[in-house]
């Protein structure tokens, strides 16, 4: 069974786009150790061929017809930085 | 006369439809009782005094020029700060959604509006509803009006204190694995999950969407289901919201316990209730029992993996759901980043507590490639063998009970440094989460002078027979009359 280290933790982080500090990704790696080891408990069940339970109830699908949406101001309103319609962010590729 | 504060939301209606108490008055009395305690309590994270009492002179008028008064008119509402409502910022309990104005407004706040429902405020919560005692929110700590020193439970914890406190009648809170019944208990307040699907999600930041639902919290059952009637029903915004008719509650509740079955999991309480907290149940049971209802033993082997089940799930989709707070359509930016991805990382790095990382983390990795089979397909797995217990449970009663919660509230700061025990707290609330079903927390007395609750989970859209068996509880009990020492 795998076991959380440091390098564990700096790499789900960085899927996560989550910026940690090294005492973070410590503490975390700890954390996350003694959790997962908690719910080794259920690797013990036999499921073989239960299937995965994914939801509730079935979606109710609306008619695929054009309606109003929220609006490019009101979409850009809660932005914190957005230049002639469009949002602003840093550049994309790292210098 | 009655002090407005004691009333509850279908008496205040029912007073102000009749031209006996005017909304305007109502709203003081609570707003007055609100500003007197809320140094206490914190159960708000915002308040808008002027704008209620506006709103509650409006009705008025409007009563007076002969308009019909809806179900709820005059009702003041306490809303969980994880709803959007109009005037309102939604901060989610989150330093990264500081000042967030959202443009649209949850469809359970404009139908409970509509029925004539004035929202004062919004309600403290763990961030983005992840926890058990309200301390994880980033703004302010909200004490339990019955002790200060304890926690008002989680994530829901400002509506449940609110509530309990007398500020409001009414409140909305999220229940993603016992968020409105946890803290509904440990204030000694009742609150409603309704049936995963029963009510619309629209305006409601996700947690984790199989198993997030909407649902009120009161003092009184009556209050539930007039609230549950109102914001129940299906949403075109929202495509999870079920079709199914949505009763009139209320008129279930005079039928009672009469001919009902209510299953014990003798087995799974075995796993550990604190002893008075026991004794409250058994009382309650008893009394259920003589006004008509049969208890019965039911077997659920698998609602003892319910809390890991429940922990991979939900962290799985909160990695998911919450990727979408990025610092660029919404909230709040860390300056001076280099560049996109160092955008991302910096904003949530600082806008996210320790409680939210952790489970971002958890669920990330549990989705993660060479783990997906072992943690959340297992998962998945298992929520289906619990499901399936609630099913075969089901043919031989009508209601499950156990305590809401293992033992009454617990001291601030007491599991703060100990995650897991934590998520121990919800040992109760989490299975009807993961089966998708209907659950109601009530108040069943006291323990050690600290508010518990009886906790009833009932067949998927079968709300009805909880409250039943709740106002028969209600009827033989004086437990929903008792108050803080405020």
């Amino acid at each position: 069974m795998p076991r959380i280290d440091e390098k564990t933790v700096d790499s789900v982080a960085r899927l996560a786009r989550l910026q940690l500090d090294p005492q973070e990704r410590a503490r975390f790696a700890r954390e996350l150790e003694s959790i997962l080891s908690w719910a080794e408990s259920l690797q013990a069940l036999d499921t073989t061929g239960v299937p995965p339970m994914a939801g509730g109830a079935s979606a109710e699908l609306r008619d695929d017809a054009p309606r109003d949406g929220l609006g490019r101001d009101a979409a850009l309103g809660q932005a914190p930085d957005h230049e002639d319609g469009l949002f602003r962010v840093p550049r994309v590729l790292p210098g | 006369m009655t002090e407005p504060t004691r009333l509850g939301a279908a008496e205040i209606q029912q007073r102000v439809a009749r031209r006996e108490l005017r909304a305007e008055e109502v709203m003081r009395a609570h707003l007055d009782r609100t500003a007197a305690l809320e140094p206490r309590v914190g159960a708000f994270l915002a308040l808008d005094a002027e704008r209620a009492l506006d709103e509650a002179r409006r009705l008025d008028r409007a009563l007076s020029g002969g308009a019909e008064a809806g179900p709820l008119a005059g009702v003041p509402l306490a809303v969980k700060d994880i709803l959007h409502a109009p005037g309102f910022a939604t901060t989610c309990g989150s330093k990264l959604l500081r000042g967030y104005r959202p443009a649209f407004t949850a469809t359970v706040v404009a139908r409970l509006q509509a029925a004539g429902a004035i929202v004062v405020g919004k309600t403290n919560m763990d961030e983005f509803a992840m926890g058990s005692s309200t301390e994880h929110s980033a703004y302010a700590t909200t004490r339990n009006p019955w002790d200060p020193g304890r926690v008002p439970g989680g994530s829901s914890g400002g509506s449940a204190a609110a509530v309990a406190a007398g500020m409001v009648p009414l409140a909305l809170g999220t229940d993603t694995g016992g968020s409105i019944r946890q803290p509904a208990a440990l204030c000694g307040v009742a609150g409603l999950k309704p049936t995963w699907g029963r009510a619309s999600r629209y305006g409601v930041v996700a947690f984790a969407s199989s198993l997030d639902q909407v649902g009120p919290l009161a003092r009184r059952v009556e209050d539930l289901a007039l609230a549950a009637s109102v914001l129940c029903g299906h949403d075109p915004h929202d495509a999870t919201s079920a079709t199914d008719p949505v009763p009139d509650f209320r008129a279930a509740l005079p039928r009672g316990a009469a001919g009902l079955r209510i299953g014990v999991p003798r087995r799974f309480l075995a796993q550990g209730v604190e002893p008075e907290t026991l004794a409250r149940f058994e009382e309650s049971l008893r009394a259920l029992q003589a006004a008509g209802a049969a208890i019965v033993d039911v077997e659920l082997p698998h609602l003892e993996h319910a809390i890991p089940t429940y922990y991979l799930v939900a962290t799985a989709e909160a990695s998911s759901n919450l990727a979408r707070f990025d610092g660029v359509r919404y909230g709040a930016r860390a300056e001076g980043a280099r560049d996109l991805l160092h955008l991302y990382g910096e904003t949530r790095d600082h806008g996210f507590g320790d409680e939210v990382k952790r489970r971002i983390l958890l669920g990330t990795f549990a989705l993660s490639s060479g783990y997906y089979d072992a943690y959340y397909l297992k998962a998945q797995q298992v929520r289906t063998l619990v499901r399936r217990d609630f099913e075969q449970a089901f043919a031989g009663c009508d209601a499950i009970a156990t305590p809401t919660t293992p033992a009454p509230a617990f001291r601030l700061g007491e599991k703060t440094d100990d995650p897991l025990q934590m998520y121990l707290a919800d040992i109760f609330t989490v299975p009807a989460n993961l089966a998708g079903l209907p659950a109601l927390s009530l108040p069943c007395g006291l323990a050690a002078g600290l508010p518990v609750g009886l906790q009833l989970v009932g067949r998927r859209f079968e709300e009805e027979t909880l409250l039943r068996l709740g106002a028969a509880l209600q009827g033989a009990t004086a437990h929903h009359t008792l108050a803080p020492p405020l």
